[in-house]
Formats: C-alpha cells, structure tokens, sequence
C-alpha cells in the first residue's frame, strides 16, 4: 500500500516521467524521421507539463485580482494575514512600490496558482514549436537530398556510397 | 554608453541581424558589411566591459530596470567578461572569412545565412554574460536553433548530421531546463547568485532534488558540449557543414557549453556542494580521460581534413571537463584559459581547412598536396595553429597544457596527465603528417587521382584577402595569448580565487 501513497501523492512527477519515457524510447527506437520528431515533442510536452504542475496549488485560483478587490467599496475577509507573496518568492520586496499606491490591498499568496511557472512555459512552448519547425524543415531537406524518411534505408545509401 | 556596455554586447548583433533580414533578400551587397560591423561593435563593447571589470570588479546589469532577482541580470564577472571577448572576437574573425566562403557555398541564401550567423553569435554572447538560469535555456535554443539551420545548409551529409543534432540538441536542451525546474522548486528562484543563496539559507544541499538537478543540469550541458559518450551528434555535422559554420560552430559552442558548466558548477551549486559533497571528481577526470584518449585516437583514423579536427574538439573537450573537476586552483586556471586559447585555435584550423576546401573543393587531407609552394601564408597560419594545439611555446596552447599538467600533478591525477601527455603526441604525430604532405607532396603510392600539372603550377596561389586576414590574424592572436599568458592568467585567478580548493593559491 506505501507503493500507492507514494505514487498518489507525487501523481504529477510520476505521469511526467512515464510521458518523457515514451518520447525518449520515440526519438531513440523510431525508424522514421518524422516519428523520432513526435517523440521529440512528447518528451518536451512532459517537462511542460512538470513545470505547469509544479505552480498548482489546492484551492488557488488564476492570479487576476477582480474590480471590487482592487477598489474595495466593501471591506471584505481577506484583510487578517499579510503575506502578500507567493510562498516561493519569500524576501523579495518588490511589492512594495505597489503597496504604496493601493494601500488598502491585501493579497493573500495562497490564494492564488503560481503564475512564474507557467509564465515560463509560454516560452518554452515556443521554444518547442520552433524547435519543430526547424526538425520538420531539416527533414524536408533530407527527403529532397535522399528521398526517404526512413533512417535504415538512408543508412544504406550513405553506406553503398550514393 | 559604457553603463550599457553589457547590454549592447549582444544587443548589437541582435538589432542588426533583424535588418539584415528586412533588407537582405533587396540589397544582398550589405549583409556582410553590416554583419561585421556589427561584431566590431560587439567587440568593442565586451573589450570595455572586460576593462571595466578588471577596474571596477563584478559588473551588476539590470536588463531593463527590473530588481534581481524579479528581473533578468546580466553579473560579468572577470570569467564571463574574458570569454565574452573572445567569443565576440572570434565571431568577427569568422564574419570577415565568411565573405568568399558564403557566396561560394550558399550563393542563393546570403541574407538567411547571415541572419542566422548573428542569432547565433547573439545567443552565444547571450549565455555568456547572462545570471539568470532559465534565461540561459531561452539563449542556449536559440543559439541550438541556429547552428541546426546553419548545418542543414551543407551538402548531402549535412542534412542528415544536422537531423541528428536537432534530435540530440533537443535532449541536452530539454534536461537542462528539467534540472532548472528542481532548483526552481526548491529554491523559488531563477536567478543564478539568488539560487546558490537560497541554497545556503535554506541548507537543503542534502535534498535528492537538488541531487537529481545537478545530475540533469550536468548531463544536459554534457550532451551539449559534446563531451565523449555523449559527442555522436559532433563529427558529422561539423565536418559538412558549409566552411563558415564549421568555422563558428567548432570554436564557440562547445567553449561556451565549458563556460555554463562551470558558471553552474561554481556559482549556482557551489564549489563546496560539487567537490566536497558529491566528491565524484575521480569518476569525472577518468571519464575526462577516456574522452580525451577517443577523441585522438579516433583523430588519427581520419583522412576528411574537418572530420579529423572535429574528432580534436572532442578531445580538447575532455581536457576541459577533467580540468574544470580536477578540484585544484591550477586546473581550473587552465581549464578556462584553455577555453580562450581552444577558441582561438580551433578557428584557425578550421578557418585553414575551410580556404583549402574553398579553393580546392575538396575535404581529403590529399587537398593539402605541395600547399606551401603554392599557398605558404595560408600555412603559415596553420602552422602556428597546428604548434598551438600540439603545444609548442610561445603559442597559447603550450601555456594552457601547462597549467592544466600542473593543475593535474597538484591533485594527484596522474592519469590524467598521462592522457595530455599522450593527445599532444597525437596532435604531433596528425599535423606533422599534414606538414609533410604539404611540404613534400603526396607520396605516389597514396596520391590516388594525382596529376603533376596540379603541383608544377608556376608561383603562388594564394587565397583572397578576406579568407587570409582571419586567419593570420588568429595565428597573431594564438601568439598574444601565448605571451601575454601572464596577464590573461591574473584576471582568471581573481575570479578562481573566490572558490576555496583547500589547495595553496596562485
């Protein structure tokens, strides 16, 4: 049973993981180039989705603070705890310019995802999808230079000295 | 403009790389001058934040006004500021080569060609001089990105050693940013400086995750380096790729992928954590060992010119990595002067093998039959960058081999004196044979396809200008390195000098 616990508490890493194996064994098992290139973008999509996961928090909801909390015509029950950071970001006061101008604003940080995270993955997401393009376009070239796409067949040719 | 110095070193050739790709297709006369006047203002800008460093100490760039550790910040220190000027110079020396090489290899994509050119110096300068770790992953693609299209422009072979990099690249790149996650989590920082503190206030330097991250991180930036199980995605793509790229590639991006390991080994785990903690330092220098003795001995079966000196990088990479993890003052010296003095001469010799290929149209190590009659500038550079590498003084490979067998005999590791020992030999024994062919012509019996007409031509045929300069003045540089090893030295020891080996200083 300690088996399961382990596996159910940290389900994140272990479904991160197992995707990352699928497109490891793709790009290293696949014969065709194309294939290898999906295996490529799995394995990339399982480090997203660790990244993605690891900014989740029980109960948080998207860190966009709405009209009434910003201008609070009515005071509501957010206002007892001061920790206006997210757990991560602890001593670092760059919220303080913002106090200034809304002083009566109380964020609590765990109310909130961490948005870092998944601000991150935006990027790495382009990252991925240009990594792709350039495969795919080196692939193109290959097929257009050996007119193949299976990596045995152009093995063979470059062996037979074509 | 010398607060922003750091800022322009890559921003330069960024800015200029989007014109060149605006106007280039229109005006193709202007890729090249842009091109290298770019890089002459990289140039300038990383030579007065070295200056600035060697005066002032750490330089603390806040790229656009944002707080560390909220924000990206550049921190030059005398490790980054020295390896951002020879990054930067030997990108202008290979912009000035490439003005023949491109037209005659990719007469139909000038304007691509250089476009990418700069991105990839960009990127290059970019993970230099940046602190912060996950901006470092954005640079390291978007320098991968480049060189992947810049191999693929080769010939046939090209292609398919280019497939073969995006595949690998892709791995390195992807555990590199899977390591940065652990630390992310554990730490709630990006910022490299800000990381090692977070690190040290929270005293989690025994948690598997930072374990498992300094495992990823180092395999990734092993993948990357080309560091000897991991090299398969090299040699190929090197050796086919257009003259110019080879010319870039083989120099910068495994010195720079040196130059991350050892910003992240240093001043993101910490010297204590990755010496005295892991104490891993007698596997890596043996693995240091093996990579060096492959990368010769795979050297000499070599008869393509490129394909043998890409075999060479694999080697000069193995003396880098067992340097950098030797654990004592004198290694690390030598590791990163070697990365400065390698940049150099890895240029040299493929900037030599480009103009023979350029002029000759061939790869085979046959190509170089009677050269010094017909070309003897050409070889006299060559002949500084085939001393550098062998390590004959003065030139700046002897300098560098020296500090490193010091670094070696100080830390008891023999073993891997022994391997330097043997790969210079094996340098010697590759370009004398080189040297010979060149200077007596090929023997009869190996000259397959051999006219006499080709070796009796009257006077010599020396290369144009452009394709000469870079590489007379590399030869130039290999020998200021050498002589003025005393000084290049100095700045090292005042960034090596933070970490305590427990060894006796400099």
């Amino acid at each position: 049973m300690e088996i399961f616990e382990a596996i159910s508490a940290k389900f994140n890493f272990w479904i991160y993981i197992i995707i990352m194996m699928i497109g490891l064994y793709a790009m290293i098992a696949k014969n065709n180039l194309i294939k290898k290139l999906i295996g490529m973008s799995i394995f990339q999509t399982a480090i997203i989705l660790f990244y993605v996961s690891i900014g989740v928090k029980d109960g948080a909801s998207i860190p966009i603070l709405y009209h009434d909390q910003v201008h609070p015509e009515h005071h509501d029950e957010s206002h007892g705890d001061h920790s206006a950071h997210s757990p991560s970001t602890d001593g670092h006061d760059s919220h303080a310019a913002e106090d200034r101008y809304l002083p009566e604003l109380v964020v609590d940080g765990n109310d909130f995802a961490n948005p870092l995270p998944h601000v991150l993955m935006l990027t790495a997401i382009v990252v991925g999808v240009s990594t792709l393009g350039v495969g795919l376009a080196v692939t193109q070239k290959v097929y257009r230079e050996y007119g193949s796409i299976e990596e045995s067949e152009i093995l063979e040719m470059i062996k037979s000295g074509k | 403009m010398i607060e922003q110095a750091p800022a322009l070193i890559l921003l330069v050739p960024f800015f200029v790389s989007i014109f060149v790709a605006l106007l280039g297709n229109r005006f193709q006369g202007i890729c090249f001058p842009l091109s290298v006047l770019s890089l002459i203002g990289s140039v300038a800008a990383s030579v007065t934040t070295l200056g600035r460093v060697i005066n002032e100490g750490t330089i603390r760039y806040r790229l656009g006004g944002w707080e560390p550790p909220m924000g990206i910040e550049f921190r030059i220190d005398a490790l980054n500021a020295l390896v951002a000027v020879a990054v930067s110079g030997v990108g202008l020396l290979a912009a000035i080569y490439s003005k023949r090489a491109v037209l005659a290899e990719t007469p139909d994509k000038v304007s691509q060609y250089y476009t990418l050119f700069l991105l990839l110096i960009t990127g290059l300068l970019g993970m230099v001089i940046t602190g912060d770790a996950f901006n470092l992953y954005v640079l390291l693609e978007v320098s991968a990105l480049t060189s992947y299209a810049l191999i693929a422009m080769g010939p046939k072979r090209a292609t398919l050693a280019a497939y073969k990099y995006v595949i690998i690249g892709t791995i390195g790149a992807s555990f590199y940013l899977l390591g940065v996650g652990y630390l992310y989590i554990k730490t709630g920082s990006l910022n490299m400086f800000d990381i090692h503190e977070q690190l040290i206030a929270r005293d989690i330097f025994d948690s598997p995750a930072i374990l498992v991250a300094f495992i990823v991180i180092t395999v990734g930036v092993w993948i990357k380096m080309a560091f000897f199980p991991l090299h398969a995605w090299l040699p190929n793509s090197y050796a086919y790729a257009p003259t110019t790229s080879s010319a870039i590639l083989g120099p910068l991006m495994t010195k720079v992928m040196i130059y991350v390991m050892i910003r992240l080994t240093f001043t993101v785990f910490g010297s204590d954590f990755a010496f005295i903690q892991l104490d891993w330092s007698d596997i890596i220098v043996w693995m240091s060992v093996v990579a060096i003795l492959a990368g010769s001995i795979s050297a000499l079966a070599q008869t393509d010119l490129r394909k043998m000196l890409s075999f060479l990088i694999i080697a000069e990479v193995g003396y880098m990595v067992g340097g950098v993890w030797l654990a004592d003052d004198m290694g690390l010296v030598g590791s990163i002067y070697h990365i400065i003095a390698d940049a150099f001469m890895t240029l040299c010799v493929f900037l030599f093998a480009g103009i023979i290929f350029v002029k000759t149209g061939k790869r085979d190590i046959t190509a170089l039959d009677g050269l010094f009659t017909k070309m003897p500038l050409t070889m006299v550079g060559l002949l500084v960058g085939a001393f550098s590498l062998i390590g004959i003084p003065p030139t700046a490979g002897f300098f560098s081999k020296w500090y490193l067998i010091q670094g070696g005999v100080a830390s008891g590791h023999w073993e891997y004196v022994i391997a330097l020992l043997i790969s210079s030999l094996i340098n010697a024994v590759l370009f004398f044979r080189i040297i010979e062919i060149a200077y007596f012509g090929v023997k009869p019996a190996e000259g397959h396809g051999h006219h006499d007409s080709d070796t009796h031509e009257s006077g010599p045929n020396e290369a144009s200008f452009s394709m000469l300069f870079p590489l007379l003045a590399t030869a130039a540089a290999l020998l200021v390195i050498g002589l003025y090893n005393q000084d290049i030295v100095a700045i090292i020891s005042s960034f090596v000098s933070q970490f305590n080996f427990g060894v006796i200083g400099i």
